[in-house]
């Protein structure tokens, strides 16, 4: 997995790459975790280069939905989801909890 | 049949779903398959590295993975905590943010995969058989 965090004006811009596991979940969420500590609650999820992604992975973005959006100061939205992880996001029902656009800066403008 | 053995690490996960993906792919399943199968298999070894053995040293895992009749059949061979998956408490997927559950997805997800789930203990071993059939 690699992980590149780009700052916008009203948002973080977060790309994912590679695959996301119980291995390398936990990266994931030391970054998020970094940012939210440091104020920072608005994120968009580049997936465009993801190839795979795991419940561990879904548990982290659940995480910090969660911490996003608590007091109603943040959202993490995802963009170009790739059909596969589209799908087990959906029978996860994950589908519910996230924004999705089909483009990063679509996403991104959307704050 | 080759029984594959595993560290009880993280890190081999890409190592199990390397290997399902293999089989799968030999056999003709079509990509959306394959992709079914290797996440239903780093489901079921990462519960077995995560709640099985719970962080013990040195532990591994061994798996069967071929194809038979139309069948995919991934089998995972363990000797931790013996836990059912069938009797695992389903996580409540329609709900809010705030009452959602972390735990029990993983096992919720290799059932929605799979065609078929079986467990069983023989007392020493955890037996957890995935199958898929190919359309």
């Amino acid at each position: 997995m690699e992980i590149a965090t780009k700052e916008f004006k009203h948002c973080h811009l977060v790309t994912l790459k590679g695959r996301v596991d119980s291995a390398t979940a936990p990266q994931f969420t030391q970054v998020m975790d970094g940012l939210i500590d440091k104020g920072v609650y608005k994120f968009v999820i580049d997936m465009s280069g993801l190839e795979y992604m795991s419940s561990a992975g879904f548990r982290a973005l659940l995480g910090a939905q969660r911490s996003c959006k608590r007091y109603n100061r943040g959202e993490v939205i995802l963009a170009s989801v790739p059909a596969r992880i589209h799908e087990a996001l959906e029978l996860a029902g994950f589908t519910e909890l996230f924004k999705t656009y089909e483009e990063p800066l679509e996403a991104v403008g959307s704050f | 049949m080759p029984r594959f053995r595993f560290p009880a690490s993280f890190e081999y996960l890409d190592e199990v779903r390397t290997r399902v993906a293999e089989t799968a792919r030999t056999a003709g399943m079509d990509d959306n398959a394959v992709y079914a199968a290797q996440l239903a298999a780093d489901e079921a070894a990462s519960n077995i590295i995560e709640h099985g053995y719970a962080g013990k040293t040195g532990a591994s895992f061994e798996l069967t993975c071929e194809f038979e009749r139309d069948r995919l059949v991934i089998t995972f061979y363990d000797q931790g905590i013996t836990f059912d998956v069938s009797k695992a408490a389903k996580p409540d997927v329609k709900a809010d943010l705030s009452e959602r559950k972390i735990g029990g997805l993983g096992i919720y997800l290799m059932h929605k995969l799979m065609d078929e789930v079986h467990y069983r203990s023989t007392g020493s071993e955890n037996i957890l058989t995935l199958v898929k059939r190919k359309d």
